[in-house]
C-alpha cells in the first residue's frame, strides 16, 4: 500500500462553509418572507416616467392630481425627474406633459398588469428547464447523478443569495427587480455551473489517475488544486463588472450589481458548496449502506 | 508547416476584421513632419448577390432612441377560428402604416401567449413617438370611390365616396378564374352592402371604381356588369401571393379589431449616446485591468492571451457587424461581460502548464499538456453556458418563455462571446504560443 501522501484538508470544515452561507441565506429568506422582492413595473404594471425639467416636487405632484393621475414614487438627480405611477393611458400621460411646461421627455415607459405574472410564469420556466438541461448534461458526463444533483443545489444556493441581497436592498434602499434582474439570475445560474464543472472536471480526473486515493482526500486536492484558476477567473469578470458598475450608465447599474453578487456567490458555491456537497452526499449514503 | 499555415490564417482573419471593423467616414486628420495628412477611414460595404451589408453596427431602440409599443387586440368579437387572421389582418395594416410613415427599420411582430393577442410595434428612431402612435392606433378604413364625371386623367379630387366601405364586407377570400385558372379576389358583401355595391355598379359600368385603404388606392377594379347578388370578384393581374396579401389587408379593412396598448416605451436618442460613451468608456477601462493581471500573472503567457483577447474583440465585433446584430444596452453588457469570461480558458491552461512545470516537465510539453488537459474541463463547462443561451434565447419561440428583445440580445451577444472566446483562447493563443516556442527553439540552438 502506498504511502498516504500529505493533502491539505480544507473539506474537513464543510460545516463551516455552509455556516457561511447560511449567514447570508438565513437573513435574506426572513427578508424574503417577511418583505419580498420589490418588483418594478415590469412586474407589477405601471408607468415609469423620466424628464428632464426645472420643476419641484410638490408642483408636479400637485399637476399629477390634477390630471388624475397617481404618483407612487417620485425622485429627482439634478433636473432629472423619475416618476413612477399607475399605468397610464397615452391620453392622460399627454395631458399631464402638456400641463408641466417645457419637459424634456427622456424615457417613457408603460407596462399592463397582465404582462407583470407572465413574466414571474415564463421566468419560473426558464430556471426549471435550463436547471434540469444542466442537471442531465452534468449526471450525463460525470456518470453519476450526485454530480448532477450537487451542481444544481449549489446553482440554487447561488441565486438564493441573489434574491436573499435583493431583497434586503429592496427592503432598505428600495431597490426594484425587473426583467434584466431575471436576465441576470439565469446568466448567473450558468456562471455557477461553469465554475463547478472546472472542480468536478478536476474530480473526475484525479480519481482515474489515482483510484486508490479515498474520495475525501481526491475532492480535497481537488479544491486545492483549481483554487487559483477559480479566484484568478473570477477577478478577471469581477475587474469587467465593476468597471461597469462604477463606469457605466444609470439604467443597468442594478443588473450589473446582481452579476457581481451572481459571481461572488457562484465562486465561492463551486468550491464550498458544491464540492462539500459530493462529501455530504458520500457520508449519507455509507450511512444508509449500513 | 501546419503551423505557419494556423498563423497566416489569424493574421489574415485578424485582417479582415479589422477592416470590417472600421468606423464608417470617419475623417483622420493630423500633421507629420510639417506635413498634413488627411484621408478618410471607412468599412467598406459589401455586395455579394443578394446578401448585402452595410457593415454598421446596428443599434437596439434603447441606445438609439425610439419608441416600442405592444398592442393588444380586442378578440371578444371575434369567432376562434379567425382570430389569427384578423391579428394578422391588423399587423399587415400597421405595416403599412409604419411605411407611409417612414421609419428606417421598423419591427412589426405578432405574439399570441395563451388568450392574449398582440402585436409588437418598435420604431427605432422616431423622434415624436405620440404622433406615430396616433397613426397606428387608428382603426383601419377600407373605402369605395367612384369617378362621377368622366375625365381623361383622373385627380384625387375627381374622386367621390360611394358611402361603401370595409364595414360592408362581409368576408373576402382568394378564389380562381374559372376559366383562365388565374388567381382573383372574392368579395363576399353583407345584405346592406350588397345592395349599396348593386347600385355603385349599375351606375359605373365599364367605368373605374376605386377602393381605398387608409386613403391610398389599393386597386382599381373595372366594372364589368351590375352585381346585384352581393358578391364579387376582383380580376387582376394577381399571383397566388399577391392575392392572398390584397385578401389580408382588405379583411383588415373589413374587420377593424380594437386595439389597445398594454405597454409602451420611449426613449431619447440622447440618453442612448450616453449609455454608449459610458459603456464604452467601462469597457475599455475593464480590459485595460484584464490586460495588466493577465501579464502581472502570467508574465508573457499573459501577453499572449492579451493578444488574443485583442483578435477575440475585433472579431466579435466585426461578427456584430456581418450578421447583423442589434447590440442594446444589456447586449452590451454581455459584450463587455464576455471579454472578462473570454480569457477563462486561458487561465484554465495557464495554471495546468504552471503545474506541468512544477512537475518538472520541459517547456513545450508543459504547454502541450496543459492545452489538453485543459480542455475537458473547458468544454463541459462552456456546454452548461450554452444551454443556459439556449433557454435565454428561446430559438423555437416556444410561449412559455420569454421572448423579449432585450432578454434575446443579451443571451445571443453571451452565445457569441462564449463561442468566439473558445476559437480566440484555444485556437488562437495555442497556435501563436506554439510559434514563439519553435522560434525561441531556434535562437537556444
Amino acid at each position: 500500500m502506498p504511502t498516504k501522501l500529505k493533502i491539505l484538508q480544507p473539506m474537513k470544515y464543510w460545516w463551516l462553509y455552509f455556516i457561511i452561507s447560511l449567514m447570508v441565506i438565513i437573513p435574506g429568506s426572513y427578508s424574503l418572507i417577511k418583505y419580498g422582492l420589490k418588483p418594478s413595473i415590469d412586474f407589477t404594471g405601471g408607468t415609469t416616467i423620466v424628464w428632464e425639467v426645472k420643476n419641484d416636487e410638490d408642483n408636479l405632484r400637485k399637476l399629477a392630481e390634477e390630471s388624475g393621475i397617481n404618483i407612487q414614487t417620485i425622485s429627482q438627480k439634478n433636473n432629472t425627474w423619475t416618476i413612477n405611477t399607475n399605468a397610464l393611458s397615452r391620453e392622460s400621460y399627454q395631458a399631464y406633459k402638456t400641463k408641466v411646461i417645457g419637459v424634456q421627455e427622456l424615457s417613457f415607459d408603460t407596462v399592463g398588469p397582465s404582462l407583470g405574472s407572465e413574466l414571474i410564469r415564463k421566468t419560473l420556466y426558464a430556471v426549471l428547464l435550463s436547471a434540469s438541461l444542466i442537471l442531465i448534461y452534468v449526471a450525463y458526463r460525470f456518470k453519476n447523478i450526485k454530480f448532477g444533483v450537487s451542481a444544481i443545489l449549489a446553482m440554487l444556493h447561488d441565486s438564493l443569495i441573489l434574491l436573499s441581497v435583493f431583497s434586503l436592498i429592496g427592503h432598505f434602499w428600495g431597490v426594484e427587480v425587473d426583467t434584466l434582474f431575471v436576465t441576470a439570475l439565469l446568466t448567473i445560474l450558468s456562471f455557477s455551473v461553469h465554475d463547478t464543472i472546472v472542480v468536478y472536471d478536476r474530480i473526475r480526473e484525479l480519481k482515474k489517475k489515482h483510484g486508490y486515493l479515498e474520495t475525501n482526500d481526491i475532492i480535497n486536492r481537488a479544491v486545492v488544486e483549481t483554487m487559483g484558476r477559480s479566484i484568478n477567473n473570477s477577478l478577471t469578470i469581477i475587474f469587467m463588472l465593476l468597471a461597469m458598475y462604477l463606469l457605466g450608465g444609470e439604467s443597468t447599474k442594478w443588473f450589473i450589481f446582481a452579476l457581481l453578487i451572481g459571481t461572488i456567490s457562484g465562486t465561492y458555491s463551486s468550491t464550498f458548496t458544491a464540492a462539500p456537497l459530493l462529501i455530504v452526499w458520500e457520508k449519507i449514503s455509507h450511512k444508509l449502506k449500513k | 508547416m501546419k503551423l505557419r499555415r494556423n498563423i497566416f490564417l489569424i493574421i489574415l482573419l485578424s485582417a479582415v476584421a479589422l477592416i470590417i471593423d472600421a468606423p464608417k467616414n470617419y475623417p483622420i486628420n493630423f500633421n507629420f513632419f510639417g506635413k498634413d495628412i488627411s484621408f478618410t477611414i471607412s468599412s467598406p460595404t459589401l455586395t455579394v448577390g443578394t446578401f448585402h451589408r452595410e457593415l454598421l453596427i446596428k443599434q437596439g431602440l434603447d441606445l438609439q432612441g425610439g419608441t416600442e409599443v405592444t398592442l393588444k387586440a380586442d378578440m371578444s368579437d371575434v369567432e376562434l377560428a379567425d382570430r389569427q387572421d384578423a391579428l394578422d389582418s391588423a399587423k399587415e395594416i400597421i405595416a403599412r402604416r409604419v411605411d407611409l410613415y417612414g421609419v428606417a427599420e421598423p419591427s412589426i411582430k405578432t405574439i399570441v401567449s395563451q388568450d392574449d393577442y398582440r402585436i409588437s410595434v418598435a420604431l427605432p428612431g422616431v423622434s415624436n413617438p405620440d404622433e406615430a402612435l396616433e397613426l397606428i392606433g387608428q382603426t383601419a378604413s377600407l373605402d369605395f370611390y367612384e369617378l362621377p364625371i368622366a375625365t381623361d386623367s383622373p385627380t384625387y379630387n375627381d374622386l367621390r365616396s360611394t358611402g361603401l366601405t370595409g364595414k360592408d364586407l362581409k368576408k373576402t377570400s382568394v378564389g380562381f378564374d374559372t376559366n383562365t385558372g388565374k388567381p382573383q379576389i372574392n368579395l363576399e358583401f353583407t345584405e346592406e352592402g350588397g345592395h349599396k355595391f348593386g347600385e355603385i355598379t349599375s351606375r359605373n359600368i365599364g367605368k373605374q371604381v376605386w377602393i381605398l385603404l387608409d386613403g391610398q388606392v389599393l386597386t382599381d377594379p373595372v366594372v364589368q356588369q351590375a352585381i346585384l347578388d352581393g358578391n364579387a370578384v376582383i380580376n387582376g393581374e394577381y399571383t397566388i401571393e399577391t392575392a392572398k396579401n390584397m385578401v389580408i389587408t382588405l379583411n383588415a379593412g373589413a374587420l377593424p379589431i380594437p386595439i389597445e396598448i398594454i405597454q409602451q416605451q420611449n426613449i431619447a436618442p440622447t440618453l442612448g449616446s450616453e449609455s454608449i460613451r459610458k459603456s464604452i468608456q467601462a469597457g475599455l477601462v475593464g480590459l485595460g485591468l484584464v490586460a495588466l493581471f493577465m501579464i502581472l500573472n502570467y508574465g508573457w503567457l499573459g501577453f499572449i492571451a492579451d493578444i488574443g483577447l485583442v483578435i477575440y474583440g475585433l472579431l466579435t465585433l466585426s461578427i456584430y457587424k456581418l450578421v447583423p446584430i442589434t447590440v442594446t444596452l444589456p447586449g452590451l453588457a454581455g459584450f463587455i461581460l464576455s471579454i472578462g469570461m473570454a480569457v477563462d480558458s486561458n487561465i484554465l491552461i495557464f495554471e495546468r502548464m504552471k503545474e506541468e512545470i512544477r512537475k518538472g516537465s520541459d517547456w513545450s510539453r508543459s504547454m502541450e499538456l496543459g492545452f489538453g488537459k485543459a480542455w475537458d474541463a473547458i468544454k463541459d463547462a462552456n456546454i452548461a453556458t450554452l444551454i443556459t443561451t439556449f433557454v435565454l434565447f428561446n430559438p423555437f419561440d416556444w410561449t412559455f418563455l420569454n421572448s423579449s428583445g432585450m432578454v434575446r440580445g443579451f443571451a445571443l451577444t453571451l452565445f457569441l462571446g462564449i463561442a468566439i472566446s473558445l476559437f480566440t483562447g484555444i485556437f488562437v493563443t495555442r497556435n501563436l504560443l506554439r510559434a514563439l516556442t519553435s522560434s525561441k527553439g531556434v535562437h537556444a540552438n
